[in-house]
């Protein structure tokens, strides 16, 4: 037989997530703190509007971009939280999660041989995605003393006249980092100078503790430039119901909307209708998750603190990013050694990228009882590495 | 914080006040004022433990009553509801918009006890027009928790 295979699939790397499931989902009773979605349910309205939508016999195709309805939504809450206007019928496109929407995005905009910048550590989709597209991943490592947020400077350093567009993916997955008022309008002088777009992920934007979440599209002469990237997963804990957007600059979504009116057709009917209650009658929902992860995120950073471990206060998503250089060993050997001893998952930073290394993510989306029991484990094996040291 | 330190505390009244003020991000001395100030201004009136006796062996019957009164002049229904809620078998009374005046609760020991309790004491009350007894068969939900059923975490362990 010929080879049956792609040549360029074969060469990408598998996700380093997925090796480390594979030996937690072997073991019952370990408890996990590697998860990245919300524990909540989906709020109950909303299902309910799902559930009310199957009834009613909505079970066909809607519209490639997506439900009417819904794109209005969409318009109306990017409006009403980042104050910027989005055409419903040009310049909005509803997709299966945002996941989705960075593959579509990146194929929409990439040539042979353009170069798309990577901050890292972040979601293990955007390097895979931009190979596929045709594009080269050039990775800008971000570092714990910028509390991993992405500086003018490294970005100028990355620049090249190949360089099409820049990954921007803050609030963050891994780090929890976020991007403020004034960062972003660092990287922003530097982006239109060298006349390059930015695919800006904030499926994250409704968790953050510190100032609501900006959007680089707020900042001038940005939102031309701009693919910005939301979905309802994380905010409304809607992860199984498969829903994102994109909006953006007309030309690229028309193009976007090609690719996926061929290869998805439409995003699923019954979650587009429970998007739109979501977005009428969801805020409250939004507002209390938002207040239990902050309590949790609080009573992470106290007991790091009190192991004496380093870690950077993290301003956003549900995760923290602990430093566990002080052990002398890579992520991995930590989470695995971790898992085998204490029967407790984290999932280790190298799986965000190379500059990971060092680094835990620790996911809070958990209840606070089930972090309290995680976390008495963590500062046991954390003792006894310190003991075993001297 | 005083929004959200209620809201903890409704759910959880056992919560230690260290633990309390680091989700916070408060200082202890704080809560420990707050609460103080909270209790002084009858805003938290009790702590109360939630059981569920339907798993116990000990037997206990609930009751609702609707109850129609005539309201009294310059007490409207005050005085009445004064007279129902002095019985310690009442568990509470509710000043009711529609189709009746107060909704009572009550718990006792056997349906004798709250029929017994409804025809001797509650109807024989002169301003009591007529009641209307409903016994609870089962508690699915009560003071927003779930009764029925555990929480089970049915997430895959590790995602990106």
């Amino acid at each position: 037989m010929k080879n049956p295979l792609s040549d360029k699939i074969v060469a990408l790397k598998p996700s380093g997530i997925r090796k480390f499931f594979d030996i937690v989902s072997e073991m019952d009773d370990a408890i996990s703190l590697g998860v990245g979605e919300p524990d909540f349910d989906t709020p109950w309205h909303i299902r309910d509007e799902g559930i009310y939508s199957l009834e009613k016999g909505r079970t066909f195709y809607t519209s490639n971009a997506g439900l009417k309805e819904l794109k209005e939504e969409i318009c109306n809450y990017l409006k009403r939280k980042q104050g910027v206007t989005y055409d419903p019928d040009q310049e909005v496109l509803v997709t299966v999660g945002g996941s989705e929407a960075i593959d579509i995005g990146l194929r929409a905009v990439l040539n042979p041989g353009d170069e798309v910048l990577i901050p890292q550590p972040s979601f293990v989709s955007y390097e895979p995605c931009a190979l596929m597209a045709g594009g080269i991943p050039v990775i800008i490592e971000l570092k714990a003393e910028n509390e991993f947020r992405l500086t003018a400077e490294e970005l100028e350093n990355a620049i090249t006249d190949k360089t099409k567009v820049l990954v921007l993916p803050f609030p963050n997955n891994p780090t929890g980092a976020i991007m403020e008022r004034q960062d972003l309008e660092a990287i922003a002088e530097v982006i239109r100078r060298h006349d390059i777009l930015v695919m800006s992920d904030e499926i994250y934007a409704e968790l953050t503790y510190k100032e609501k979440h900006v959007s680089i599209v707020e900042i001038e002469g940005m939102q031309e430039r701009t693919i910005l990237i939301n979905g309802f997963s994380k905010a409304y804990a809607m992860t199984g119901w498969r829903l994102g957007y994109a909006c953006g600059p007309k030309e690229i979504i028309q193009q976007m909307i090609k690719i996926h009116q061929f290869a998805i057709m439409c995003a699923p009917t019954t979650s587009q209708y429970a998007a739109v209650e979501a977005l009428r009658n969801g805020d409250n929902d939004v507002q209390e998750m938002r207040t239990a992860y902050n309590q949790r995120r609080r009573y992470l950073m106290n007991e790091f603190r009190q192991m004496n471990l380093e870690c950077f206060e993290p301003f956003g998503a549900f995760y923290v990013f602990p430093c566990i250089k002080e052990f002398g060993m890579t992520s991995e050997q930590f989470a695995e050694r971790f898992l085998a001893e204490e029967k407790v998952a984290v999932v280790p930073g190298s799986a965000f990228g190379d500059c990971g290394e060092g680094y835990l993510r620790i996911s809070y989306a958990y209840s606070l009882d089930n972090l309290k029991l995680a976390i008495g484990k963590l500062a046991d094996f954390v003792a006894r590495l310190r003991a075993a040291k001297q | 914080m005083r929004e959200e330190l209620l809201a903890i505390v409704e759910k959880n009244s056992r919560i230690d006040l260290k633990e309390l003020a680091v989700i916070l991000g408060v200082e202890e001395i704080d809560v420990v004022n707050e609460l103080a100030a909270l209790e002084a201004e009858g805003i938290i009136c009790g702590y109360h433990t939630m059981i569920d006796w339907e798993k116990t062996s000990i037997e206990k019957v609930s009751a609702l009553i609707e109850v129609r009164v005539t309201p009294q002049r310059g007490q409207g229904f005050d005085n009445i509801a004064e007279r129902i809620y002095k019985y310690p078998e009442v568990t509470s009374v509710y000043l009711i918009s529609g189709g009746y005046d107060l909704l009572v609760t009550l718990e006792g020991k056997s349906l004798k006890e709250i029929s017994g309790f409804v025809s001797d004491k509650l109807s024989t009350l002169d301003s009591v027009l007529s009641t209307a007894t409903h016994f609870i068969l089962k508690k699915y939900k009560d003071h927003g928790t779930i009764l029925a059923r555990k929480y089970e975490d049915t997430r895959e362990k590790v995602t990106p």
